[in-house]
């Protein structure tokens, strides 16, 4: 196995680490950087719990080769909140009660934003295609869509 | 296992050319699920989202130029491109999901040699041109004689799919993509049926395309069902008689996914339907794409 030393930026912050080549991003980011919000649900792009926004696309970090990411900057779900508020779509999961064993939040965190970026005013079927590609398997998706819904009223019109 | 990221396409055609283990990637969407299911790990992947003619998408005098490598996404938000191929811009969009579509390429779509790949009736009925860089330089391949049966294709080992020429549509031409799955999202197409028509100023077919996805080991163009739409008004007889010269053309397999009658049967169904999409378009020319 050959190494590579992958110098990125995640979350704001300048990292580096030193990866096998055939490993995912996702382990990576979860191995090296300790930051395991990312989860692998699947490991073969079905789930979405793995998503991250590497240079401002929702992606699968279990299909990106960790030296891919090389001089990219990503954002993982540990980088919505700030140093003591939760971003408004944290906040409204918790409110919405969209979570219940929490394993695929992470992915559906990460992928809301990245349609809110886009997107903010999105009607509530531009939510259901957005998320899409993330799979849960306690709430039944109601909660999450309405909570991303209330995230977006509150984004755009902050209190 | 090594990763290459090379930036131009000679250096990548060095490195496939010295490692007979060595494979080319754009978004990984399929290399990587098939290494988790156990095909054997390449002794090297070879990156080609650093060179720049594979990612980009542009318009050359009358020809787009759509980079191997560029991500489904590139495709899908360019409106331009969209007015001008809305199906193939559908079909594209129909690749997985959000986080699939910034990763899934075109050339990665055709060369993975799927049957079922969705990308690929709407290229063959454009009339897509693959660009091949080999190591006597670059040839000019249309994209229907690129797959030669299910994970099979035409190119030698240190061959790369640079890029995707298309012509820009005639005057009053258009074309449409429809694939039939068992729910909204996420799944392997049935049946994919793409129609391009032009029609003349009466409002007859001058011209028909029609290439099936999943009902044969290759994509395959029925040129009855061209025949049967060329001259016609799109009455109901002459959709009819493509719908059948469509299900005929077929020899799908069966599986879970679908009987071999139903897919018979659904690929006429679609051929019809996308015949009527391709021709609305072209009468309100408004070309969008509105499948998501
Ligand atoms: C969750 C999920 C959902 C999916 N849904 C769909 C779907 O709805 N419809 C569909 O058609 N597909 C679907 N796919 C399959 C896949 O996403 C597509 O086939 C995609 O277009 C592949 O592109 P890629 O760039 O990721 O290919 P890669 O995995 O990078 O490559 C695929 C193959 O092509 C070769 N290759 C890639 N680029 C070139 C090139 N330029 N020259 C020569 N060879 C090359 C590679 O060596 C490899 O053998 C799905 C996949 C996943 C994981
Ligand atoms: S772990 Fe990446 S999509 Fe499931
Ligand atoms: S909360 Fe358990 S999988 Fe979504």
């Amino acid at each position: 196995m050959s190494r590579t030393h992958v110098n990125c930026e995640v979350n704001g912050d300048a990292v580096d680490f030193l990866t096998e080549d055939g490993e995912s991003l996702l382990n990576a980011l979860r191995d090296e950087l300790g930051l395991i919000g990312a989860k692998e649900g699947c490991g073969t792009g079905d789930c979405g719990a793995c998503s991250v926004i590497m240079d401002g696309r929702l992606q699968c970090a279990c299909l990106i080769f960790a030296p891919e990411a090389d001089g990219a900057s990503i954002t993982t779900c540990e980088g919505l909140a700030s140093a003591d508020e939760l971003h408004p779509l944290q906040q409204c999961f918790l409110e919405g009660a969209a979570l219940q064993c929490g394993i695929c939040t992470p992915g559906f965190l990460i992928a809301a934003k990245a349609l809110l970026d886009e997107n903010p005013d999105p009607t509530e079927t531009e939510v259901r295609y957005a998320l899409a590609g993330n799979l849960c398997r306690c709430t039944g998706y109601d909660k999450i869509v309405r909570s991303v819904l209330e995230a977006a009223v509150q984004i755009r019109t902050p209190a | 296992m090594k990763y290459a990221a090379p930036t131009t396409i000679d250096e990548a055609r060095t490195l496939l050319a010295g490692d007979a283990d060595a494979i080319v990637f754009a978004g990984a969407t399929d290399v990587v699920p098939q290494m988790r299911a156990g095909r054997p790990e390449p002794s090297m992947v070879i990156d080609l989202k650093k060179i720049d003619r594979l990612m980009s998408v542009s318009l050359d005098g009358d020809t787009w130029q759509v980079g191997a490598a560029a991500p489904s996404s590139a495709l899908t938000s360019n409106a331009a491109f969209a007015a001008d191929f809305p199906g193939l811009a559908e079909a594209a969009g129909l690749i997985g999901s959000d986080q699939i579509q910034n990763r899934s390429s075109l050339g990665g779509n055709l060369c993975n040699a799927s049957p079922a790949a969705d990308s690929v009736p709407a290229l063959v009925v454009n009339d897509a041109v693959a660009v091949i860089a080999g190591a006597d330089g670059e040839r000019r391949v249309p994209v229907a004689d690129v797959v030669t049966g299910p994970g099979q294709t035409s190119l030698a080992h240190d061959e790369i799919v640079v890029c995707f020429e298309l012509a820009r549509p005639a005057g009053r031409t258009s074309d449409a993509y429809l694939r039939l799955i068992p729910r909204t999202e996420m799944d392997i197409a049935v049946v994919g049926a793409g129609v391009r028509l032009t029609l003349d100023d009466s409002g007859s077919v001058s011209a028909a395309s029609v290439a099936l996805g999943a009902v044969a080991p290759t994509v395959v163009r029925v040129p009855a069902a061209e025949a049967a739409l060329v001259g016609s008004s799109l009455d109901d007889a002459s959709l009819a008689a493509a719908a059948a010269a469509a299900s005929d053309a077929c020899s799908p397999i069966d599986d879970k996914r679908g009987t071999i009658s139903y897919r018979r049967q659904v690929a006429g169904v679609l051929t019809r339907r996308a015949a009527g999409i391709a021709a609305d378009r072209i009468r309100t020319r408004n070309g969008q794409n509105g499948v998501s």
